[in-house]
């Protein structure tokens, strides 16, 4: 079927307007549509992470500043989406969708290059834009949004409709080049799917066919996609040359022990050894300087926030909420898991930042947006009937 | 159909199945994370020590402190090697871009010949550990550096870098006994102890630059530094600061060494002057001799050539690898060990009839004066230098006994303790002409040899030895050039010095010695015009050694042959008799007879040691000779 037809046929859930005499006294956190935990935990991370920051920046304040108002902005951001009533974002899942398809296009025809890859959209003097950045929440929206008006579990024609829905915008930014996004915004459909309970069979089936097709995802690889593979399965084959991240990440780490060197006392960090400190490998300037016990608060900052999101999807009463939150949620978790796993070299380099950690405007809007929507689908379920 | 697949939708088992996987994702997500707090406590608690020395090695770096070369003084304090401060062109080639464009520029700016620009190019590819600075020319003259300072912001990576540099100031004069530092070559690189020599650039090449360069160069250095990821030094973690070379105080007195250098200008030959009491050396110099100070900074290829090339080899050390002839100059120390031997005593006389005979051999032997010297006794035999009178003491000695006495002399042995490159020159002998040769000696040699001539070669610094122990009647004493290594004087006496030499009657020293100073003072003495006007009481005797022949290649015009095949001019002498203070050895080569120009050249340096005069005047002794030149050729 078109996928305009899809928008026609979705009507929004019913919603009852609250009434303007409350019955029961609502608290504060309800009413600006906030869950508090959630909030607390991220505004924990982003602390932390800023002070991470100040010494990875080279104990550069203006850098710190602009994080922080990113994470400002970003909070702004979460704070307005999360008035949104999730029946609102089921009706925006196509036009979002649509438009972030459109965008990429764009990019593929008029992109501005960066760093040998063509990933942004500039309209001069207004704005700097990656669409990609978009199609990270418009993915698991569209996809949940179809799959929710479809009877679960999926079945085969549902998934080769999702097929669809998530292959134009991976394979378009997959050719930007951007594997990491376009890996990570397919796993958010991915887990859409999954969620929704496809069945086991259909998961075996796929995950054989995946394994079948790596030659062929290998042969349409970049060269320095492939030099990023093969230097992960062993740095030392290129010390200075592409091994060189990995190598000194891993040393800085390494060399951090259980208590870490001190905050802004790692050498490796302090003193340019590792690359993209204060962005991508942001990390190893923690585990440096903050040794063992200081990775494992932050991992468990971030266990924290995945178990509260997904408690947050799990009490939501809407199956496209459900889908929705689980998703963003997953997806987050992925971010720091192969964020982590490259820095400490149990994963191939693949340009992933560490939420809300990694210095970076977009992705923390991004992501906070998403949390956004988490907290929406959770604060607006007592407006639906039971 | 599609209305009824909706109303199919069942919230319950959505929301059922939703938990089941959620709680399943959250079981993957604990075991991912799980497995990265796993990598984490590997990295960070199993392999810690591994990449805590990774993390050392990458952030702390270690630079060598070169020490300060020991400085050379003559006996007086007089400076004779110095360190001046001089500026070179180092370049680091991790910070420069475009290697070939820079040496390009540079070349420019530095405004270098082809010859230089090649060498300088040569030198920039180096093999160098990175980041280390690449010496790419030293000693830039005031002009280059302030080109190089306009210039600086087009040259990333090149610097100009202060660094004490060797300096000769008497550099001529003092060539062959000081030598010189040189650049540190590949083949020494190899031999060297490279934490020593870790930011050295210099090492001695020769002389008492290279004999004591153990205790010149003293011990390097070290500060631990620590560099950001692009080599750059931001901080002193330690030091540990070099050990400055001792300084080396010569036995050699400059005042002398000038004169002597002055005395032998424009000659081919060597003086050598010892203090009998110490073995110390005076004055030790080879003639002509060469500016060492080219060779610190690297002597370039077409002077280095000519210095090569020039026909009075201005390289050559005469002083201590000259193989010459003795001559008559031994004749002193053949009565010695007659005398020792029990084949003459001081009285014995002979009668020279003009030459010598061996038994049942129809040759003669003839003496210098044709129609000979009559009866002849020892001291006469020293004084007229009669040839008959040493043929026979020669063939009484035979081969043999000579060989014994003259070795005990020193002849044919390296003599100096702390001489660098000195040759043995040779003393022949039975069992070495059987080597050479696979011959037998034969009784005509040995006469031969009892003259000074034949197989028989010295070294000047083996005669003024020689010397030193005839004025020390028998006391042995081995020369040296160092007389004090730091604050501390040298050992005394020195290892391996050769057994005294002891005669049974301790008076023929003094016969000896009587014979000696007739060669200068007595009125038929072969060196008689020497001694006129002499203050002191002094020994000596002549010694003219035969050229024999040239080498086929060598080819010169018609005069300059003829200068080159005259006879070479020995003289040895020691003054005072009472109480030596000075032993000299002097050899001039093609110069004619040794009674007039080797002796007024050692009465001077015997005259500046002993006397408290002015300086004495080089030219008239100069013209002296030169008269004594014009007589000789009359006769």
């Amino acid at each position: 079927m078109a996928l305009s037809d899809l928008s026609r046929r979705w009507r929004p859930y019913p919603v009852k307007a609250p009434a303007s005499g409350m019955s029961r006294r609502r608290g504060f956190w309800e009413r600006v549509h906030l869950d508090p935990w959630l909030l607390g935990l991220l505004l924990l991370l982003m602390g932390a992470g800023l002070v991470v920051m100040y010494s990875a920046s080279g104990q550069r304040l203006d850098i710190v500043i602009a994080q922080g108002i990113r994470f400002g902005v970003a909070l702004g951001v979460m704070v307005v989406i999360a008035q949104f009533a999730p029946a609102t974002l089921i009706r925006w899942a196509l036009p979002a969708y649509l438009l972030g398809v459109m965008m990429l296009v764009a990019v593929e025809l008029v992109g501005d290059m960066g760093m040998g890859a063509r990933r942004w959209l500039v309209i001069p003097g207004v704005i700097r834009f990656q669409p990609s950045e978009l199609m990270k929440l418009a993915m698991p929206l569209m996809v949940a949004a179809y799959l929710s008006r479809r009877e679960l579990p999926p079945r085969a024609r549902d998934l080769v409709v999702c097929a669809l829905i998530v292959g134009v915008p991976v394979v378009l930014i997959a050719k930007q080049p951007d594997l990491g996004t376009s890996l990570l915004v397919g796993a958010s459909a991915v887990f859409v799917v999954l969620l929704a309970g496809l069945s086991w069979r259909i998961i075996g089936l796929l995950g054989a066919l995946a394994a079948a097709a790596l030659p062929l995802l290998w042969m349409n690889m970049h060269d320095y996609q492939r030099r990023r593979v093969l230097t992960f399965l062993d740095p030392n084959s290129d010390p200075l040359g592409a091994g060189w991240n990995i190598i000194q990440s891993t040393t800085a780490i390494g060399s951090g022990g259980v208590l870490g060197k001190g905050w802004m006392e790692g050498t490796q960090s302090q003193l340019e050894f590792l690359p993209e400190r204060h962005t991508d490998f942001i990390v190893a300037v923690l585990g440096e300087e903050f040794g063992l016990v200081g990775m494992l608060v932050f991992l468990l900052l971030y266990l924290l926030i995945v178990c509260r999101g997904l408690w947050l999807a799990a009490e939501a009463q809407e199956t496209f909420g459900r889908l929705l939150a689980g998703s963003i949620i997953l997806t987050f978790f992925i971010y720091v898991f192969v964020n982590v796993g490259m820095v400490s070299g149990i994963l191939p380099v693949v340009g992933v930042p560490l939420p809300l950690v990694s210095y970076g405007g977009t992705s923390s809007v991004t992501l906070m947006a998403g949390f956004g929507i988490l907290m929406a689908i959770h604060a607006h379920r007592r407006l639906l009937p039971r | 159909m599609r209305k009824s697949r909706h109303n199919l939708k069942s919230p319950e088992q959505e929301l059922r199945i939703f938990r089941v996987r959620a709680l399943l994702a959250l079981v993957v997500v604990f075991s991912l994370t799980g497995l990265l707090m796993g990598r984490l406590a590997y990295l960070q608690v199993v392999q810690h020590e591994v990449y805590t020395t990774r993390s050392e090695k990458n952030r702390v770096r270690v630079e060598p402190l070169p020490p300060t070369r020991g400085l050379i003084y003559d006996r007086n304090g007089e400076l004779l090697a110095e360190n001046r401060p001089t500026y070179n062109l180092t370049l680091v080639r991790e910070r420069v871009e475009d290697l070939d464009a820079t040496l390009t520029r540079l070349v420019e700016i530095l405004e270098l010949s082809p010859e230089e620009a090649e060498a300088f190019r040569v030198r920039s590819r180096q093999r160098q550990r990175p980041f280390q600075p690449a010496l790419l020319m030293s000693d830039l003259d005031e002009g280059q550096i302030a080109r190089l300072a306009v210039n600086r912001h087009l040259l990333p990576g090149v610097e100009v870098e202060a660094q004490l540099l060797r300096y000769y100031p008497d550099a001529e004069v003092m060539a062959h006994a000081l030598g010189y530092v040189g650049r540190i070559n590949a083949e020494e690189l190899e031999r060297l102890d490279a934490g020593r020599y870790a930011g050295t650039h210099f090492i001695g090449k020769t002389g008492v630059e290279r004999f004591y360069e153990d205790a010149l160069h003293g011990e390097a250095g070290l500060r631990k530094v620590e560099t950001n990821a692009r080599g750059r030094v931001l901080r002193e973690l330690g030091r540990t600061d070099p050990l400055p070379g001792k300084d080396l105080t010569l036995t050699l007195d400059k005042e002398l060494q000038h004169l002597a250098f002055e005395l032998l200008d424009g000659r081919r030959g060597a003086i050598v002057a010892i203090e009998p009491a110490t073995g110390g050396i005076l004055a030790m110099v080879s003639a002509p001799g060469y500016d060492t100070n080219q060779f610190v900074t690297g002597i370039d290829v077409a002077s280095y050539r000519g210095l090569q090339e020039d026909l009075d080899l201005p390289l050559y050390n005469r002083a201590i690898r000259g193989h010459y002839p003795p001559g008559s100059t031994i004749k002193p120390f053949l009565a010695l060990a007659g005398l020792a031997e029990g084949v003459i005593t001081p009285d014995k006389t002979i009668y020279d009839p003009g030459y010598f005979q061996l038994p049942n051999d129809d040759r003669r032997y003839r003496n210098w004066l044709r129609w000979g010297h009559g009866r002849v006794d020892m001291e006469r035999s020293i004084a007229v230098s009669n040839n008959t009178y040493y043929y026979s003491l020669a063939h009484d000695l035979g081969i043999d006994r000579i060989h014994a006495n003259m070795t005990d002399f020193g002849f044919g042995t390296r003599v100096g303790h702390d001489i660098f490159g000195e040759s043995a020159a040779l003393m022949p002998s039975r069992d070495w002409k059987r080597e050479r040769y696979n011959q037998p000696w034969y009784p005509g040699e040995t006469l031969s040899v009892g003259i000074g001539q034949g197989y028989w070669q010295l070294t000047p610094l083996q005669l003024a030895t020689a010397t030193a122990v005839l004025a020390n009647r028998g006391q042995w004493v081995k020369p040296r050039l160092a007389r004090t290594l730091g604050d501390e004087p040298l050992s005394e006496p020195l290892p391996d010095t050769p057994d005294d030499i002891e005669l049974a009657n301790e008076g023929w020293w003094n016969r000896v010695f009587s014979g000696m100073e007739k060669v200068i003072s007595g009125h038929e003495g072969t060196a008689r015009r020497t001694g006129v006007g002499l203050e002191y009481r002094m020994g000596g005797k002549s010694g003219t050694a035969q050229v024999f022949s040239l080498g086929q290649d060598q080819k010169y015009n018609a005069d300059e042959l003829a200068e080159r095949l005259r006879d070479h001019a020995l003289f040895m002498a020691f003054a005072p008799i009472e109480e030596p203070q000075i032993a000299v050895s002097v050899i001039v080569e093609n110069a004619g007879g040794g009674s007039t120009h080797a002796a007024h050249l050692a009465r001077a340096m015997t005259d500046a040691w002993l006397l408290d005069d002015d300086e004495p005047d080089v030219e008239e002794i100069r013209e002296e000779m030169g008269e004594d030149d014009e007589r000789l050729a009359g006769n």
